[in-house]
């Protein structure tokens, strides 16, 4: 069994992010870029169903500029096997990323494809959802436990009042949240030889796929900013403020 | 226009944040709700104010809102809609970009503010920045997020119910069990008060030193990632760009660094208090009241004087 994994190249989360002065997008010139975190945790799932025997195969993918390689290289230190970088100047939405993603589930064969369930940069949390749509296999977004056994997939699932259980037939979508696992360190031998594992470049135009996008960035603009308050110095004095300053309680 | 909204429920309720969605779509035209469940949901949606027409699904393949059988429904239905919109949580997350897919249209996740019929604001970069996009697409779908809107009343309305018959989807998926947390406390998402605790808390055990406080403010209690992490409570209770939107009157956080991924679900809150024993956590940044403590030693007191 194969396993796809996409992975994005985002701004690191430990970065604030700044609005550009004309109100055109964020700042990401000169500003440290990551693997997105939930794709860190996608990669690992993957790695781990492999070395448990219930996967044979690990292929990382990611649909971005040149320096995307990058992060594919990360993800093959991880112990991804081989990786794809579908060459792209723009900065694709969802629904052409899923396009994108099914050509190449077409070509690969995959039996599962672990995404994460949100990127931080666009935080649209909808990319998984679409290829399986756009594919008619099942999906078990915001995984925190995702077990592979005869055929199926169990995916434990947090939703908004607490956890669910689902079971989905192979092929599927796994989507990853934060509580699936905990992603290694790659080890410097690893980055090492993830330096001569197989990274093939396709151009995105070569796939053929429609990606114009459906949303204008009208504007972007820094949120509201709130001003620190002030300091008090007791439990007594903080609840005297709330009752008669601040007046909510 | 009409607006179709995906009304979503737990434990045989509909949610507070769908009430919000409603709300959300009177802005854009007449709205019709769809309601996947029992003849009971039907009826509570029926009295909902501002709906003017109930869509009910009531085959039981729809009973648990798997995204599967839920999204060919709604790409059934959404020849006579010019939005679909759900509240922005984990069903509407799960089954409108599935349904935007299958329609051929980008969603637009996460919506705070309604320009005009295709122009929409929304955060990214965790709530650091807004974005302004028009959509192109013919039809617009949409999650938005409860914090933003008010709920529309449940009740007052009167609206007819239709049913709707079942559309065949893919059979690739079922459903084998949920847990609720079954908490007496108010919802955290629509909660007046929100008490949250964070690594701070320490243990399990003694993140209960907050029940005291959320007793007596009859508070929602959250948490940081690193308290749920560290299983000091569940993974329901997290606030933030991964977890829960809050924006209630009063939000108070103890033991929480003040993180950008926490900042992002609660910074719209009205009052902010923090208590935290570092004078430089970034918490105090936001805040609007701060204490510069043990929130052990805080925490009590806090309570002693609200009770008098
Ligand atoms: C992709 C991604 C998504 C994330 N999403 C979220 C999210 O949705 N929500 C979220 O919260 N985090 C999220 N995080 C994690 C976030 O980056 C922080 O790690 C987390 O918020 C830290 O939680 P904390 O403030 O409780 O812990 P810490 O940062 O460890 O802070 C603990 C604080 O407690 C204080 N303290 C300790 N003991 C006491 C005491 N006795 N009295 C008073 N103060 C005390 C300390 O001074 C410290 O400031 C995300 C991270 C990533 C990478
Ligand atoms: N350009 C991309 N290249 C590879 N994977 C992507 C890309 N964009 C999104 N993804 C995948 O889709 C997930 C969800 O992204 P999003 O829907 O944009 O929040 C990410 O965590 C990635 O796994």
């Amino acid at each position: 069994m194969k396993i796809l994994v996409p992975v994005k190249r985002v701004v690191d989360y430990n970065i604030k992010p700044r609005v550009k002065a004309d109100g055109s997008g964020v700042e990401t010139a000169g500003v440290k870029m990551s693997m997105n975190p939930f794709d860190e945790i996608a990669v690992e799932e993957a790695v781990r169903l492999r070395e448990k025997g219930a996967a044979s195969e690990v292929v990382v993918v990611s649909i971005g500029v040149q320096q995307a390689q990058d992060t594919l290289r990360t993800a093959m230190a991880m112990g991804a096997d081989r990786a794809i970088l579908v060459l792209t100047d723009e900065s694709p939405e969802p629904l052409a990323v899923a396009k994108v993603l099914k050509t190449l589930v077409e070509k690969e064969g995959p039996s599962l494809v672990v995404l994460g369930k949100q990127a931080i940069d666009d935080d649209m949390n909808a990319t998984g959802q679409m290829l399986a749509g756009l594919l008619g296999w099942g999906q078990g977004t915001f995984a925190s436990k995702v077990d592979v056994v005869d055929g199926r997939v169990n995916v434990s699932r947090e939703i908004d009042g607490g956890t669910e259980q689902v079971s989905l037939t192979l092929p599927a979508i796994i989507t990853a949240d934060l509580r699936l696992n905990e992603p290694r360190y790659a080890s410097l031998p690893n980055i090492m030889k993830a330096k001569k594992k197989p990274l093939e470049t396709i151009p995105a135009a070569d796939l053929g796929v429609d990606m114009a996008p459906r949303l204008t960035v009208v504007s972007v603009a820094e949120p509201a900013e709130r001003k620190a308050g002030i300091k008090v110095g007791s439990a007594t004095e903080l609840v005297e403020k709330l009752r008669n300053e601040a007046k909510v309680i | 226009m009409t607006a179709l909204v995906l009304l979503d429920h737990e434990g045989g309720q509909i949610r507070k944040a769908a009430l919000s969605a409603v709300t959300a779509a009177t802005r854009l035209g007449d709205v019709h709700v769809l309601v996947a469940g029992d003849a009971a949901l039907a009826q509570a949606a029926s009295q909902i104010a501002g709906v003017s027409k109930v869509l009910h699904a009531a085959d039981a393949r729809y009973a648990h809102e798997l995204a599967e059988p839920l999204a060919a429904l709604l790409v059934s239905l959404a020849g006579s809609y010019d939005h679909i919109v759900a509240a922005a949580g984990a069903t509407g997350k799960n089954v409108l970009p599935r349904a935007a897919a299958l329609l051929d249209v980008q969603p637009i996740p996460d919506v705070v503010s309604i320009v005009d019929a295709q122009t929409f604001v929304r955060p990214i970069y965790a709530g650091n920045a807004l974005a302004t996009v028009r959509s192109s697409d013919a039809k617009k779908v949409l999650t938005v997020r409860s914090a933003s809107f008010d709920a529309a009343p449940a009740e007052g309305g009167s609206a007819p119910v239709e049913a709707v018959a079942a559309v065949d989807s893919p059979d690739v998926s079922r459903f084998e069990a949920v847990q609720l947390s079954d908490s007496a406390r108010p919802d955290l998402e629509s909660a007046r008060v929100v008490v949250s605790g964070g690594r701070g808390m320490g243990s399990e055990e003694k993140f209960h030193a907050l029940d005291p406080l959320a007793d007596v403010l009859g508070a929602a209690v959250g948490a940081s990632r690193a308290a749920v992490d560290s299983g000091f409570v569940p993974n329901e209770l997290q606030v933030g760009q991964t977890g829960k939107i809050v924006a209630p009157e009063l939000y108070m956080a103890f033991g929480i660094s003040g993180a950008i991924q926490h900042l992002a679900g609660m910074k719209d809150s009205r009052v902010i208090v923090a208590v935290n024993k570092d004078p430089e956590a970034p918490i105090f940044q936001v805040a609007d009241y701060g204490i510069v403590g043990d929130l052990f030693e805080v925490v009590p007191q806090l309570v002693e004087e609200l009770k008098k």
